[in-house]
């Protein structure tokens, strides 16, 4: 199995270690070439979500990289990349992928001194050590999607199909564990799914 | 400043690697900056080409004046406070700043201490020459460093010194003998546990960005290559012929700072770039401030 990490700005190099760690191989993508070569689930990392649409667009990536996630590409998005999959984001005017119905509200928490981390529990994976920075949470959701984790009363972990989001950054702390899942979802999908991309 | 509030600092730090932070004096700047894929701005009266040539003690910029640019865009907000300076460096926080830069592009204000970083909630970024300066920052406090360069000058030179420094002092202490750690720490002048910390892991405990003098696309990729994390381009930007252009073409080249072909293409066509004065030309040099 391998993974593709967007490594446009961010911090995807955080991935790629939680990824080598648990024994899975991943690869950047920085430009069009890189989206031609074969990878079977894709990570949209943290990072500034303006940097990261402008480049895909600018690259000219986006539309390639918007219909592999609808044709059912695996894709985790953490924090930016959660924002990258929102249908919808409520205080900002942004051009996302807009593949994943939920509503997000960009820097939710305010400026740095919002920052914070917390443990709490993930929906199919237990207590973990989140972290939060400049993070956005989730307003709503359609009815399909599924709910993984609340966070004082916020929605901060949600998937839809072959679609995983979370606010915070588990590529941050030391437990693997949303990495394992997002590999069990590709597992999960690779074996039911109808074409590969 | 407890261990999580540092830790968290470091992960914002984290989160603009691979980025482009750009000085900027005016909400309109801002914006121009954001829309052209800056990962943050640095908000400030006067981009050092311009304090350059005025001269004079250099401050704190008007907190109104950061405000306004806090408003104008949604990344985050830098600002720069003088060395040692902690009153200004108390004030930025309190109006939420993301990130203060202890910065020798101001005139300092304490000739021996830099600010007890510790002491904030806020995160500090502080400009190092070489090994030792960066780590007696971070052990005050800073949770990114940047090199010094010379800035205000467009000329490159200093930072590529500064970053080829740190780097070879990283690879030195990363080869040595466990046993010879506590002189290299003497030397140094810095503490054990940080250049035990170089020495296991072959890089610095937080993340490094390159600045001071970078003025074209292939300046921003000479510093990636040479092992920056991402870069700070002040003057450069905004005292060119066609800000918006650059300030796009240099944000792609931090993308794809190895490729080549890549970067000719962000090369062309960018039109005037900032004139640039060489190091032999200045009388001051900013980077010997706040060792």
């Amino acid at each position: 199995m391998t993974v593709g990490i967007l490594a446009l700005q961010g911090a995807f190099i955080e991935h790629e270690k939680m990824l080598s760690q648990i024994g899975v191989t991943s690869f950047e993508i920085r430009k069009k070439d890189d989206l031609h070569r074969h990878f079977d689930g894709l990570i949209l990392p943290g990072g500034e979500s303006t940097v990261m649409i402008k480049l895909l667009k600018e690259l000219e990536m986006f539309e390639e990289v918007k219909s592999a996630i609808i044709n059912g590409l695996p894709v985790f998005g953490t924090c930016a990349g959660m924002i990258l999959l929102a249908k919808d984001v409520c205080n900002d005017k942004m051009n996302s992928l807009s593949t994943m119905d939920i509503t997000v509200r960009r820097n939710a928490y305010g400026r740095q001194l919002g920052s914070f981390s917390a443990i709490a529990e993930m929906k199919g994976i237990g207590k973990i050590p989140m972290t939060f920075i400049r993070a956005p949470y989730i307003d709503s959701v359609k009815d399909n999607v599924e709910v993984l984790s609340i966070v004082d009363g916020h929605i901060v972990a949600a998937r839809e199909d072959n679609q995983l989001a979370t606010s915070f950054h588990p590529e941050l702390t030391q437990d693997v564990s949303v990495h394992k899942y997002f590999v069990e979802m590709i597992r999960g999908t690779k074996s039911g799914r109808r074409s590969s991309v | 400043m407890n261990e999580s509030r540092q830790e968290l600092n470091r992960n914002l730090a984290q989160m603009l690697k691979g980025g482009v932070i750009m000085d900027v004096t005016t909400p309109e700047q801002a914006k121009i900056a954001e829309e052209a894929g800056a990962c943050a701005v640095m908000a400030l009266e006067r981009i050092p080409a311009d304090i350059r040539a005025a001269g004079g003690v250099s401050r704190m910029s008007d907190p109104q004046m950061i405000k306004g640019i806090q408003e104008a865009v949604s990344i985050p907000v830098m600002a720069k406070c003088r060395i040692g300076h902690f009153v200004e460096a108390q004030i930025l926080q309190s109006i939420e700043i993301d990130y203060i830069d202890e910065s020798e592009v101001l005139s300092p204000a304490d000739d021996i201490y830099h600010i007890d970083k510790t002491k904030f909630y806020v995160p500090f970024v502080c400009g190092a020459r070489n090994l030792g300066e960066a780590l007696r920052r971070i052990s005050e406090g800073a949770t990114m460093i940047r090199t010094k360069g010379e800035p205000g000058t467009g000329d490159v030179i200093q930072a590529v010194r500064h970053i080829r420094m740190i780097r070879s002092e990283i690879l030195r202490l990363h080869g040595m003998d466990e046993s010879d750690l506590f002189e290299a720490a003497k030397e140094l002048q810095a503490p054990y546990e940080l250049v035990k910390y170089v020495h296991d892991n072959a890089k610095l405990p937080v993340v490094n960005f390159a600045a001071g003098g970078i003025a074209t696309p292939a300046d921003a990729a000479l510093m990636m290559q040479l092992g920056a994390e991402g870069v700070f381009v002040g003057s450069g930007i905004f005292k060119s012929g066609n800000p918006a252009k650059r300030a796009q073409a240099i944000v792609k080249a931090v993308t794809n700072y190895t490729d080549a072909k890549v970067l000719a293409s962000l090369s062309e066509d960018l039109g005037e770039a900032m004139v640039g004065i060489n190091e032999q030309e200045i009388n001051l040099l900013m980077a010997e401030r706040g060792k």
